[in-house]
């Protein structure tokens, strides 16, 4: 099941990867640009119009619009690995970060002990038991306004910060465990100083926590991403993620239902293959 | 005693939701209060109605008691609207959506956790807790919609339009229904799995032997003697699941299936930018959420008291 996991990741990651050459080299579109004027090598329209509205060219078959079109003619195909691109970036970057952040401050408050872990603890203790979504929408709606809106960076800071208490604490417990463990004492009793001790004995004890919380953060950061740029919160265009390709499909789901499941699938295939990942890696 | 600390946990989350819209550095909160491209006079008048001239203590006890005691705080993108009244109107949609969902994914958990047993079975409701875990919710709500409001809308005439209000008790259940049971599929796998292992080993206990040994019925032996000792656990992690879903997991379903609850309130906020209603939606959403954790506290202790 784990290898199974590891293949479907793999191929998501590398079909995402190579994004741009499949918008230059299979689809010949750029997929950023509007197309509502163009017609299909048969002739048809990209978008035909209709009484209210239009509707877009459905799946070919071909290299150009292989998926369809969405509401503004663009290839769904293309936008679909340049959105992968996106998600599993955030996704990627923002787990790293939350796994960084909160090993410095699990291991600062098990390790300081005192008023600094009571400190430490205490904000874990609050963050962890207020909702993750209400926190990430909060943080998004204040910062909506201040920041400049095309970036990507936003949403990659709230989502790292907002998983901190699901991996701190545990880790905090652990350095806790470990400042008494008798390899600690013996290695301070032979004059080894506090940061020697961090790096050479600590820090090396949480790779196996670290790595079991990897697939399940990002599994969780994926789809809270996508939640929050459904609701208007999360990525900005220009760019485009899986989330918000799901909700401009929204309009076009009766008509083209493909522009809004076909995202979905992809989250739920990258998501699934986490999970499953996780699971296998929890029961070695 | 054991009011205190969700009362403490409270007052915590209000200081911290209160320190995000009012304390982060780098924008005017009178300006984003205000909303996009708001003229200086609806600032000026922001400032003066949350009292952003005196100090930031003052300023929470103002905010606070503006929401929770005379609940008249305006919204300024909304021309004013009062945002504590059409958050209390909203909430029970979300509290019967979360509550209906629960009891369906409870229902499908206790079926699957007395199904059929063996290494086949384990890894199916394995499986089947996986999946679940990893749907995005909105995307399911898209194709339950597809199915029941387009392809076969001929089977599924019962389904009322969306965003139609109901005027029957009926008509309400029948609108509750896909959203509740959208929400179940997404939890049904883990309580199952939960449900399995926990009655699994409520069964092999001395004292069902006991019970069986001296005549009792199945029903009877499971109703009596299993299933009191065996609930605890799927009842504490229905108290955190419960909790997750007021406080925002109910927001993209009530958004995808067109229902008026506080997601769907959070969601035109946010769209809008309205922080006021933002802030307020959140803020009664962690009071439910702690009133969520206290029932299920005293639940689960009254669940593990003297087994009957």
């Amino acid at each position: 099941m784990g290898r199974l996991a590891a293949l479907v990741l793999a191929v998501l990651v590398g079909a995402c990867a190579l994004a741009p050459w499949y918008a230059a080299h299979v689809s010949g579109m750029d997929p950023f640009r509007t197309n509502v004027l163009g017609a299909l090598p048969d002739g048809t329209p990209v978008l035909a119009a209709q009484e209210l509205g239009v509707t877009p060219a459905g799946p070919t078959g071909r290299g150009a619009y292989l998926l369809g079109a969405d509401g503004l003619g663009r290839d769904v195909a293309a936008r679909l690995l340049y959105g992968g691109r996106v998600s599993l970036g955030i996704a990627f970057v923002a787990t790293v970060l939350c796994l960084v952040l909160s090993t410095v401050l699990g291991v600062a408050a098990g390790f300081l002990a005192g008023p600094a872990d009571a400190v430490i603890a205490g904000t874990l203790d609050l963050l962890w038991a207020f909702p993750v979504t209400l926190l990430a929408i909060c943080l998004a709606a204040v910062l909506a306004g201040s920041s400049e809106s095309d970036s990507l960076a936003l949403p990659t800071a709230i989502l790292s910060i907002v998983y901190i208490p699901y991996v701190a604490r545990p880790i905090r417990a652990e350095v806790a465990g470990l400042r008494g463990a008798e390899f600690v004492t013996a290695a301070r009793s032979v004059g080894a100083g506090p940061w020697r001790i961090l790096w050479r004995h600590v820090l090396p004890q949480l790779r196996g926590t670290l790595l079991a919380f990897l697939p399940l953060i990002a599994a969780m950061v994926l789809l809270t991403e996508a939640s929050l740029s459904i609701l208007s919160v999360g990525v900005q265009a220009p760019y485009a993620s899986w989330g918000t390709l799901i909700a401009d499909g929204q309009a076009l789901l009766y008509v083209r239902p493909l522009v809004a499941i076909a995202p979905g699938v992809l989250i739920m295939a990258t998501v699934l293959s986490l999970n499953a990942l996780a699971q296998s890696m929890a029961r070695e | 005693m054991t009011l205190l600390r969700p009362l403490l946990v409270v007052f915590g989350q209000s200081v911290l939701v209160f320190l995000i819209f009012f304390a982060i550095p780098g924008n005017d909160p009178a300006a984003r209060l205000a909303g996009r491209g708001a003229p200086a006079e609806t600032i000026a008048a922001v400032r003066a109605e949350y009292g952003l001239d005196q100090p930031l203590p003052l300023q929470y006890v103002t905010v606070m008691r503006r929401l929770f005691v005379t609940q008249d705080l305006p919204s300024f993108v909304n021309r004013g609207q009062l945002v504590v009244p059409a958050v209390l109107r909203a909430a029970p949609i979300t509290l019967a959506l979360a509550v209906g969902a629960a009891v369906l994914w409870c229902a499908a958990g206790l079926l699957i956790g007395l199904g059929g047993r063996g290494r086949v079975w384990d890894g199916v409701v394995l499986g089947a807790g996986l999946v679940g875990t990893s749907i995005p919710v909105f995307w399911l709500g898209e194709i339950v919609n597809l199915v029941t409001q387009s392809r076969y809308r001929a089977w599924f005439g019962w389904v009322p339009p969306l965003g139609v209000t109901p005027v029957s008790v009926g008509g309400f259940l029948a609108q509750m229904a896909l959203p509740c049971a959208t929400l179940a599929v997404v939890y049904a796998g883990v309580y199952g799995r939960v449900l399995r292992t926990s009655i699994g080993a409520a069964a092999a206990r001395p004292h069902v032997r006991t019970a069986r040994a001296k005549g009792l019925s199945d029903g009877t032996v499971l109703r009596r003697h299993v299933l009191p000792g065996a609930l605890g656990p799927a009842v504490a992690l229905l108290g955190l699941d419960l909790g997750a879903l007021l406080g925002g997991g109910t927001i993209l379903v009530e958004v995808v299936f067109g229902l008026p609850g506080l997601g769907r309130l959070t969601y035109t906020a946010l769209t809008t930018l309205d922080l006021a209603m933002v802030m307020a939606c959140t803020l009664y959403a962690a009071v439910l959420v702690a009133v969520c954790g206290v029932v299920a506290d005293a639940v689960t202790a009254r669940l593990a008291g003297p087994v009957g």
